[in-house]
């Protein structure tokens, strides 16, 4: 055991915190899921981006810095604690990217990392659709060969995407071959969302904020280059991404313990009478419990170990926690609470996250068969 | 930065692990109800310090392994999973050092296994609790008006049984203060810490002896034409206690270090505590449920682990009592009153 960091490590934190220190915008941007916040945050991803810090594992000649997963973890910590903008490349450079790494050919890789780093293509997740949610296995947006043309012609619908109405392209599931048992037959695609034969509509999450986009496709062209993994294998390489969705990379401990520290401030603020303190003070313990957890887990991939299906371990917890976390906060602030404002809005999102990235009782009956081995159903 | 049991710490876990699975079923636990009962216990424990558990914290030159904090989490998670009925946390996480730093010659029965030495640090006299392990003992450490703990023989010690939940606690109450007793130390301090995180160990360790009875039960109860197990709301409810487990596991080994760098060792310890109390009764609870009617039975095993984890997890400061006393770090509210254990 050492919970201790390396010199060079704090090293990393210090350059880290200064930079940040010097450019995190004074006063918050408009949300990154508006067209107005968005076109602010794509500004302040770009200044990341030159500063190298938009993507600081990945290896410096995709724009990174060759960083480790421990100085990643620092970097985290302190873009959380600088208050530093929503990242809305996030699911890019989080879910893609670890799945183009894996999975990518050199030629993919060097076409669209370095692009995606510097936020010149921005990238939007397609799994869900109208007829398959959790049952994700389930899609039935179609890919149709055409030979003549060198790729693929799509046509079905997404839904719930990310910052869809904003974004540039798509990475998503589509049936390749409708003979198939319903897992094999799919392919992953990389989609151009200004191409022909699509068509993107932005509509608004709980929030009001317009947040989310069905992308509707009638014959839109994939050429090939742009299959990612083999024709067929599509379950299996988006399960490399739902992992790191599900896990680490998407929710950083710096996050939560950052929130944490924000709601024992707003409790010295307003006082926490009754059993108020201690809802705070669990709020707190839960993000250092989590924050703990990562340190192992961590570790163990340091050593070689992939997380696997203890990656939903991760996403019941921070998922959860969050929303105990913003429920406590809404107490403390009492009638205020119903003002449109940055703990109400936090409120709003963390009851998403129970939800999105898989939603925790499909995690719970993942946990329940792959990691305690009951039977299945 | 480097998350993960030491060598060390490993080896002597192992070693606890070995002898307890062979030697410290379920029938040994049975059999320390009774009072007088406790020769099979003894022999276990013999066992154990001759694997150097005993001597964990205690410095090589007094004959101990010299370990630190660091090495008491897993071994004594181990001994939780076992449910040995003895003061583990008591003679080896707090008096063990203390004797060696006093050069207190009952040392070497400790580390022998033949002298088991309970504690009662939380509150001083005049308030004092039932006191665990009190009749089977050799030794009670109490901590005394001025703050000084010390050491008494059983003997010195006049004190009457006290009937309790988990028979196998062999719990008694003090009938007056004892005269005399060797001090030990000032303050409880660092001992009180390590109490807080020895019984945070065990609590993990009963927490996760409950959850893989349970997942044996259901996976092989059959209901309906089918295991128990393969239906969700008992997939769910276990899939809540393994995260419960797993996400107070690494706190307590982070305690363990915190402890042994003197890194913000209190707070470390009251997390730890605070959700390793909270797993061990939410997963009793689970446990108790996902059973059905042969849990809530004295001839099936499992309330040998819930009635210690109930017990342990009101010790050495509830979850409730630690919470309050990181709500004072934090600045939420006063400071608590004095520590629990």
């Amino acid at each position: 055991m050492d919970l201790t960091w390396s010199a060079e490590e704090e090293a990393f934190r210090q350059e880290a915190r200064a930079w940040l220190g010097a450019h995190v915008p004074a006063s918050p941007l408009p949300s990154g899921d508006t067209s107005t916040g968005f076109a602010a945050h794509l500004a302040w991803e770009r200044a990341l981006f030159e500063a190298r810090w938009s993507v600081v594992s990945w290896p410096k000649r995709f724009g990174g810095r060759d960083a480790s997963l421990w100085e990643w973890l620092i970097f985290e910590e302190e873009y959380y604690r600088a208050g530093a903008p929503q990242r809305v490349t996030q699911n890019g450079i989080f879910l893609l990217a670890p799945t183009i790494f894996e999975f990518g050919s050199a030629e993919q890789q060097e076409r669209i990392l370095p692009r995606m780093a510097a936020a010149q293509d921005l990238w939007a997740q397609g799994w869900s659709e109208p007829g398959a949610g959790s049952d994700l296995a389930a899609i039935s947006s179609r890919a149709v060969r055409d030979e003549d043309a060198g790729g693929w012609r799509l046509s079905g619908q997404k839904t719930w995407t990310t910052r869809g109405a904003f974004c540039t392209h798509l990475f998503g599931l589509f049936r390749t071959d409708q003979a198939a048992e319903r897992h094999r037959g799919l392919t992953y695609f990389l989609v151009d969302l200004r191409a022909p034969g699509v068509e993107v509509r932005g509509f608004e999450r709980l929030d009001g904020d317009e947040g989310f986009a069905e992308v509707f496709f009638d014959g839109a062209f994939v050429p090939d280059r742009d299959v990612l993994g083999e024709v067929g294998r599509g379950w299996s390489v988006a399960m490399a991404t739902t992992g790191s969705e599900r896990g680490l990379t998407l929710r950083s401990p710096g996050r939560f313990v950052t929130a944490a520290d924000r709601l024992v401030q707003l409790a010295r603020q307003r006082g926490a009478p009754g059993g108020l303190a201690e809802r705070v003070v669990q709020s707190w313990i839960e993000a250092r419990a989590y924050q703990l957890f990562t340190l192992e887990q961590v570790t163990d991939v340091v050593a070689g170990h992939k997380p696997g299906a203890r990656s939903s371990l991760n996403k019941l917890y921070w998922s959860e926690l969050d929303v105990r976390l913003h429920e406590t906060a809404m107490e403390l602030l009492g009638a205020d609470s119903e003002v449109d404002g940055p703990w109400s809005r936090g409120y709003q999102f963390s009851l998403a996250g129970p939800i999105y990235a898989g939603t925790n009782e499909i995690q719970r009956n993942i946990i329940a068969e792959r990691v305690l081995g009951l039977p299945r159903a | 930065m480097r998350f993960a049991v030491t060598d060390e710490a490993a080896a002597l876990r192992d070693a606890a692990d070995a002898l307890l699975t062979a030697r410290a079923t379920t029938a040994l636990v049975r059999s320390a109800w009774e009072r007088g009962q406790h020769s099979d216990v003894r022999e276990v424990w013999r066992g154990l310090a001759d694997a150097g558990l005993t001597g964990a914290l205690v410095p090589e030159a007094a004959g101990g392994l010299g370990l630190d904090e660091n090495a008491l989490a897993p071994a004594l998670q181990r001994v939780g999973y076992s449910a040995l009925p003895a003061p583990a946390v008591e003679t080896i996480a707090v008096a063990a050092p203390l004797l060696a730093a006093a050069g207190h010659p009952a040392l070497s029965d400790v580390l022998r296994g033949s002298a088991l030495i309970t504690a009662h640090l939380g509150v001083a006299a005049g308030r004092r609790q039932p006191v665990p392990y009190l009749e089977i003992a050799d030794y009670v450490l109490l901590r005394d008006d001025d703050d000084l703990l010390r050491l008494h023989a059983r003997g010195e010690v006049d004190a009457e049984p006290v009937r309790a939940v988990d028979g196998a606690r062999q719990l008694a109450r003090l009938r007056a203060e004892p005269a005399g007793g060797t001090v030990l130390a000032t303050g409880v301090g660092a001992a009180w810490q390590r109490g807080v995180l020895g019984t945070s160990a065990m609590l993990v360790g009963l927490a996760e002896r409950m959850l893989s009875m349970t997942v044996e039960y259901v996976a092989s109860r059959r209901q309906f034409g089918v295991p128990v197990g393969s239906f969700q709301a008992i997939k769910h409810r276990l899939a809540d206690a393994y995260v419960a487990i797993e996400f107070a596991r690494p706190a307590v080994l982070a305690a363990g270090w915190a402890q042994a760098a003197a890194a913000d060792a209190g707070e470390q310890t009251s997390v730890a505590k605070v959700l390793a109390s909270d797993a061990a009764t939410a997963v009793a609870a689970a446990a108790l449920q996902c059973h059905g009617a042969i849990g809530y039975t004295t001839e099936y095993d499992l309330h040998l682990f819930a009635k210690r984890a109930w017990a342990l997890a009101a010790s050495w400061g509830s979850s409730s009592w630690h919470r309050r006393r990181l709500a004072a770090v934090l600045g939420l509210t006063r400071e608590e009153g004095e520590p629990h254990g």
